[in-house]
């Protein structure tokens, strides 16, 4: 279970997560949802302990965050960010084999090698292991580093966007790597998504955020609702049951 | 250049590269030695020590230097560090008296002075690279006014010093490669030493910190610990190589982009001594060719600052060409 309580970010006047108090239950995908400035990427960087808090404590599953030895949390947590700028030269398995560094330090043993090559084979990137992240397509390098954190093996991961510059069918496949890991690995996955069909499909829990505070949170069914996402969003909505899921439109 | 050398498995690529420096230190030793070999091996073997222990403190602070702040333009020169020891050292001069600092033991200053460095450094750039502040041109426009600031007020006090005083400083500033200050050779070695000591503790950090700020917190590395780490390193290694030669401003960027443009690689384990070696080289070699075949004995660094210079604006240019 990952508890958040009271957590404050503020840059000089402006507060961008506002005395946000909320359990995000273990097991299973939960999706956080809002408009742009909502806070949801703040809130999930200062899970990741990357973003000093102006306030308030995290835990995951009782450590807090700040606390915590660094290289304990590694092995418990992880985050794909969206931006992930690198100066080194790196090949596809250099990156993916640092996923393993919290538990080696530098001293893969032949176990590690081959969960680095299962992590590549799970995302398709058999063909590019030996190619240069610089060569390599934006969508190819956001599964490049999603592999890394695949074989961080980590209780607890974080996706922010991780569909951004991802095509349909890579998304759909992210999506359903995310549904197999928490299904089948136990895994708990928070996700901060922009399309809202998606967190509707894949989550088992729905967070929504506006203007640094938790606005509403719930099963999809319960949040997946024009009354909801209209003033959620200020934007009009119709919901429409498609095979049991709830899907949103929003054209206009 | 680069398509071939990718072919080459990174040891292969510093075993040539070693051999090659190895042929620039035994010639350094050797060429044109005339008269009596007990007299030329000590006179040139304190001058290639020092060459040395410069070559391998610019080339691992500056390759370190660009790990912790991820970018492969700054340096500890351009952002300052040489000038900042400078400025320390004119003011012990200048506050003490030259009275004062030509009776104390010149190692001791020299630790002093290092103790010195090491503080102001952290206190000034400390918070520049605990990833508060992200963009490199702010970097290096912090890097360029530090670095003006300290040279101004080194040259501002040695202006109104007492001309007497003046001359003591002038003795103690103006080291090059060609008048090494051999007195130091002992305290810098084990200063070099210690740090690289110090550095191999927390060698298995360096890959993952070359990865950015985030990724390594991810990863579990105390990030705030580690640069802390290495920015003390960096002042030590970047104090010796200033007492003993003075400032060399583009040696350092030199050495390190070579070795990342030679290595298929950017691991550590091989950037780090590949970029040594080409100091090595560079250096030694430099020397030889600057004392033997032109036969007059201008200063090294300018040569280095020419070579540099020209280097790096090649490095910005084809940087935005991309």
């Amino acid at each position: 279970m990952i508890e958040i309580r009271n957590a404050t970010k503020r840059y000089a006047e402006t507060v961008v997560v506002d005395d946000v108090s909320i359990s995000l239950p273990a097991k299973g995908i939960t999706s956080i949802i809002g408009p742009n400035g909502a806070g949801k990427s703040t809130l999930l960087s200062m899970i990741a302990r990357l973003l000093p808090m102006d306030g308030g404590a995290i835990l995951v599953d009782g450590m807090d965050v700040n606390r915590t030895a660094g290289d304990v949390l590694a092995r418990r947590l992880s985050i794909l960010r969206q931006e992930n700028h690198l100066t080194a030269r790196l090949t596809v398995r250099d990156l993916v084999a640092f996923g393993r560094y919290p538990y080696t330090k530098g001293r893969p043993t032949a176990d590690d090698a081959e969960r680095i090559s299962r992590a590549i084979g799970y995302l398709d990137l058999q063909d590019l292991a030996d190619r240069f992240l610089d060569e390599l397509s934006g969508g190819q390098r956001q599964r490049a580093f999603v592999a890394m954190i695949l074989c961080q093996d980590t209780d607890y991961v974080l996706f922010d966007e991780p569909l951004n510059s991802l095509d349909i069918r890579h998304a759909v496949a992210m999506m359903k790597l995310l549904r197999n890991a928490a299904d089948q690995l136990g895994k708990t996955i928070v996700v901060v998504l922009h399309d809202i069909n998606f967190a509707s499909t894949y989550s088992d829990h729905l967070v929504a955020m506006q203007e640094g505070t938790i606005y509403a949170q719930g099963t999809p069914d319960e949040i997946i609702d024009p009354d909801v996402l209209g003033p959620l969003y200020g934007a009009a909505f119709q919901v429409h049951e498609i095979e049991g899921k709830k899907l949103a439109t929003y054209f206009g | 250049m680069p398509p071939r050398s990718r072919q080459l498995p990174p040891t292969a690529i510093l075993l040539v590269t070693g051999l090659i420096s190895i042929a620039a230190v035994v010639a350094f030793m050797t060429v044109g030695a005339r008269g009596n070999w007990s007299f030329v091996l000590p006179f040139r073997g304190t001058k290639l020590i020092g060459m040395v222990l410069v070559a391998f403190a610019i080339a691992v602070s500056t390759v370190l230097f660009q790990t912790i702040t991820n970018n492969r333009i700054l340096t500890p020169s351009i952002m300052g560090f040489d000038a900042l020891y400078v400025l320390i050292q004119t003011c012990f001069v200048f506050f003490l008296g030259a009275q004062q600092v030509s009776t104390l033991d010149p190692r001791l200053l020299f630790v002093a002075e290092v103790g010195l460095m090491v503080l102001f450094s952290c206190l000034l750039y400390r918070w520049l690279f605990s990833g508060a502040v992200r963009s490199l041109h702010l970097l290096l426009l912090v890097g360029i006014i530090f670095g003006v600031l300290f040279r101004s007020f080194s040259g501002f006090l040695q202006r109104i010093i007492d001309p007497n005083e003046f001359i003591v400083l002038q003795d103690r500033l103006f080291a090059s490669f060609n008048t090494i200050d051999t007195g130091l050779l002992g305290v810098s070695l084990l200063a070099v030493l210690l740090a690289a000591l110090a550095g191999l503790r927390v060698f298995h950090t360096f890959d993952v910190l070359a990865l950015g700020r985030e990724t390594a917190i991810d990863l579990g590395v105390d990030h705030k610990r580690i640069t802390t780490i290495i920015l003390i390193l960096v002042a030590v290694l970047v104090s010796v190589s200033t007492a003993l030669v003075g400032p060399v401003t583009f040696f350092g960027l030199l050495v390190a982009n070579l070795a990342y443009q030679l290595m298929p690689t950017a691991r550590h384990s091989v950037v780090l001594p590949m970029a040594a070696l080409l100091a090595v080289i560079s250096l030694v070699g430099g020397q030889l060719i600057l004392e033997r075949l032109f036969a007059f004995d201008t200063a090294l660094g300018i040569v280095i600052d020419f070579a540099g210079g020209v280097f790096f604006i090649l490095f910005l240019m084809r940087r935005a060409a991309r």
